[in-house]
């Protein structure tokens, strides 16, 4: 090479490499401050949900026992640390399993329609209206149940079936669009193998589509359940309060978990007029109120973590 | 001012997964040059490793070096977003941003630099890189449209605009045809073919006949099967490369044995 | 077993049945399953219906007779002058929660979607879908008696520092006890549903819209402005929809938290002025007889229809964006 063509070489690298380097260090800048922005959006979310639970267990720990599990609220009245919470997760579970008796069949044989035969208007406005659904208030589902059974038995009525109803309402369309995503997921091919075998339609969709997808099943239904768990509005509207032992939902009021953590709110501060002792704590209440959204948390927290172990655990692989 | 781009021993991997291996070559300024290899012979990933596009993977990374006029892109001070705005790339499917205008679509790079661009330079850079694309006489009364509104070729031709717009030393085109019908192919090989007085053009395309037609110098990829890494067996003048080629594998990749 | 051989073994024993009950069994199936369809329809009628029927005597009652059988009924009122205030103070506590998580979880979104590693993004995702698992009754617990203390200070520094911005002046709460905390504990309650709605958008973003932008050396939060923002935007605006329809019917938080009035007052500050047509309900329901009930389902009704037009407005946005991204 020629001693010009070199220095033209010198030249055109020290110019490409200028080029190459200049980064504007306003856009720079303004990328590095958004990257800021975006992480410190995320951090921000993290603080309450940390806290909470942090504050939740710490408070709520110290009034865990045996008795505070398997006691009611019957006979405890102001600052008595006595009492427990057995009679709300009682009604919890019950209350709560029969919307579950309620919405899963319902629900699941709306997604089946939904992904096996949906088609025209009618699957449509369906599909719609479960959207819409998902946003209705809980305590208007709540204000419904009331008055469906006011109609009937007069407007004092209040017992745990009308909260049970109450909640299906808000858990359908829960079940019925996590049910569907997972229904979909069933690849076409399995179905079309069933069909090219003689199977009949509904045989193929309860003995393939429902078998393989029935991990997918249970955790849309155990998310469902965790979503609706926590309720306390429609609650408070339709069950009531009470401090016993109620395990018949087709009679009287019924305690729930929600509920009583919001009732115990509700107490505030006992007047201890002989100052604090070990048979009277002035906020007794507050802490009742911790230790039962310890407990309700410790269940939500389960079921969804369940429900996306089931997932990860027993959904074929089908890819 | 085209630029010359010189590879020095290049090994790319994904994660611990060697994908091409050991690849050394020089691309000459105003010239086009071609890749060409079977599938998954790492032709395209090698391409991508010009731009630095490849890291947009996660665990994409490269050993040995890529000059461009003697300064080698993965050195310490230089900074991945200046490479890109100086090595255009124009992708196998048209990729207009369909929320834009044709207008904002060849400006989206301009736009991008912050810098205040009075509306009479930026018609005349409009104007200037749909002519550069051989766009403008099917655009010009409708540069307010959406990019999306065109069809397959005129989407890939206003692609090419909105590359050159930035004024970019080295353009990339990653199998720029396979997604048009033959008509376009024609239309933008012809525009191939203008550009090279201006910019170093690379080209990848799985068409033989493509690769005859516009190229200077093609270089031909393989690899030994499927798990080990894509290998450059040999680049050569494109005629070389079609009439006698020095490798037996190259041999039969052109003649239609295999690929 | 594996998946591929049971359908052969789940078609070896019907096979021989078939011509006898299937007809009959397919379609009691189907019509099974198209009943549940209908189901759906007719709950959600039944629900306007019921709360129409229930509501009625309060709606056709005259200001008179309800001032004198339900309490706290102005005098000389009726009872769209009744439920103003409510309303006021419900879009007002769900407008301030939307305002501060929007921006926040289209944060949370692009960092899940374009910049957490990779394998930590939906660990994180299930991190953020866990604020959607807590309890509202625990969110009111934490923001009553943990939260509202915190922020006192803060809210009387805003009182007295920027007391000419409108949103912060009046006679600013020494408890905590006002809108604007009930508005950050909404909009913590909120964010995992915007986030979540957000970040499937995002993740559509097309690679080869990315790959153009990068290709054109636009920096990383140049690719999200060009590309995944403008592409999202209408998923983002049906998110927010969707947060504003949980935030207005949001009942226990509000109604721990907030120290409740009925006034048009704007001073998120003070406590006293604003209550949510929800916690009203679920306040004076547990207490209310005759005429007092329908009142309260009434305001119910009002608030079933406002959420259901968000809602709908929102999930109609959806709908039609799925039309125009899938006609391209």
């Amino acid at each position: 090479m020629s001693a010009v063509t070199g220095t033209n070489a010198t030249d055109s690298s020290a110019r490409t490499r200028a080029l190459l380097t200049a980064a504007d260090p306003g856009r720079r800048r303004t990328d590095r401050i958004m990257q800021g922005l975006i992480w410190f959006a995320f951090a921000i979310a993290m603080v309450p949900l940390a806290w909470l639970l942090w504050t939740v267990t710490v408070e709520g720990v110290g009034r865990m026992s045996i008795d505070f599990l398997s006691l009611s609220m019957r006979n405890i009245f102001g600052g008595d640390p006595g009492g427990g919470i057995y009679h709300a997760v009682m009604g919890t579970l019950i209350i709560t399993g029969i919307a579950a008796l309620i919405s899963v069949p319902v629900g699941i044989l709306t997604a089946i329609y939904l992904v096996e035969y949906g088609k025209g208007w009618l699957a449509r406005s369906v599909t719609f209206f479960v959207d819409v659904m998902t946003g209705i208030p809980s305590i208007v589902a709540g204000l419904f149940a009331f008055s469906l059974f006011a109609l009937f038995l007069g407007p004092s009525v209040r017992m745990g079936i009308v909260g049970a109803v109450a909640l299906s309402v808000l858990m359908i369309p829960v079940v019925v669009r996590s049910c569907e995503e997972m229904l979909k997921l069933v690849p076409n091919e399995l179905r079309e193998a069933a069909y090219a075998l003689g199977v009949p339609k509904w045989l193929t969709i309860v003995k393939v589509v429902l078998r393989t997808s029935v991990a997918g099943l249970t955790t849309g239904v155990l998310l469902a359940v965790a979503r609706v768990i926590g309720e306390t509005a429609p609650l408070l509207v339709t069950v009531g309060v009470t401090d016993s032992i109620n395990l018949n939902p087709f009679e009287g009021r019924m305690m729930t978990l929600p509920v009583f953590t919001y009732r115990q709110y509700q107490q505030g501060y006992a007047p201890c007029p002989a100052g604090e002792s070990a048979t009277c704590v002035a906020d007794i209440a507050f802490q009742n109120a911790w230790g039962a959204a310890l407990v309700l948390i410790v269940i939500v927290l389960t079921l969804n973590l369940l429900g996306r172990l089931v997932n990860r655990w027993f959904s074929p692989k089908l890819r | 001012m085209a630029q010359r781009i010189d590879v020095k021993d290049l090994n790319i991997y994904y994660g611990d997964f060697l994908a091409v291996q050991d690849v050394s070559m020089t691309v000459e300024p105003q010239s086009v040059t071609a890749f060409i290899g079977p599938s998954g012979c790492g032709k395209s990933t090698f391409l991508r490793t010009l731009n630095r596009m490849h890291e947009v993977i996660p665990g994409a990374r490269v050993e040995g070096s890529v000059e461009l006029e003697g300064v080698d892109l993965y050195g310490s001070d230089i900074d991945p977003v200046a490479v890109r705005r100086n090595v255009g790339m124009v992708f196998q499917r048209p990729n207009p941003f369909p929320t834009m205008s044709i207008r904002d679509n060849v400006l989206a790079g301009v736009k991008l630099n912050n810098k205040r661009i009075s509306k009479a330079e930026a018609d005349d850079l409009v104007e200037s890189s749909l002519h550069g694309a051989n766009l403008w006489n099917e655009v010009k009364d409708r540069l307010e449209k959406p990019g999306s509104g065109l069809s397959g070729g005129q989407q890939q031709r206003l692609c090419i605009a909105r590359a050159i717009a930035v004024k970019p030393q080295v353009l990339l085109m990653d199998e720029p045809c396979s997604a048009l019908d033959p008509i376009s192919t024609i239309a933008i090989e012809d525009l191939i073919g203008e550009l090279k007085s201006e910019y170093t053009i690379v080209i990848v395309t799985h068409n033989m006949q493509q690769a005859a037609r516009v190229s200077d110098r093609t270089a031909f990829f393989n690899i030994a099967g499927t798990g080990k890494p894509g290998k450059l067996i040999e680049m050569d003048e494109t005629s070389t490369i079609f009439s006698a080629p020095a490798q037996k594998s190259t041999e039969d990749y052109v003649s239609g044995r295999f690929g | 077993m594996t998946i591929t051989d049971s359908p052969p073994r789940a078609g070896v024993r019907p096979v021989r049945r078939r011509r006898s009950s299937d007809r009959g069994f397919n379609r009691a199936f189907r019509w099974i399953s198209h009943g549940a369809g209908i189901t759906i329809l007719v709950v959600l009628a039944a629900v306007a219906l019921f709360l129409l029927w229930q509501a009625w005597p309060a709606i056709t009652a005259g200001g008179e007779q309800l001032a004198t059988s339900v309490p706290r009924f102005p005098a000389d009122t009726s009872l769209l002058a009744y439920v103003g205030p409510l309303v006021f103070g419900t879009l007002l506590a769900a407008v301030l929660a939307l305002c501060l998580a929007v921006p926040v979880a289209i944060g949370i979104a692009l960092f899940i979607s374009h910049y957490a590693p990779r394998r930590l993004a939906q660990l994180l995702g299930y991190l953020v879908d866990l604020l959607a698992a807590i309890p509202s009754v625990v969110y009111g617990l934490w923001g009553f008696l943990v939260l509202a203390p915190v922020l006192t200070p803060f809210w009387l520094w805003l009182n007295e520092n920027l007391s000419w911005v409108p949103l912060y002046g009046g006679q600013a709460s020494t408890t905590g006890r006002a809108m604007a905390t009930v508005g950050v504990v909404l909009a913590v309650m909120i964010l995992p549903i915007i986030t979540a709605v957000s970040r499937e958008v995002f993740l559509q973003t097309p690679k080869l819209h990315e790959e153009a932008a990068l290709a054109l050396g636009a920096t990383r939060w140049e690719v999200v402005r060009t590309a995944v923002l403008p592409f999202g935007r209408s998923g983002v605006i049906s998110a927010a929809m969707l947060g504003l329809g949980r935030a207005l019917g949001e009942t226990m938080a509000v109604l721990m938290i907030l120290s409740p009035g009925f006034s048009y007052s704007l001073d998120i500050l003070a406590a006293g002025q604003h209550q949510t047509i929800a916690a009203y309900i679920a306040a004076d329901f547990p207490e209310s007889t005759g005429l007092g009930i329908n009142t309260l389902i009434a305001t119910g009704l009002a608030l079933f229809v406002i959420t259901l037009a968000v809602n709908m407005t929102a999930r109609w946005i959806v709908s039609r964006r799925k039309e125009f991204s899938g006609a391209n």
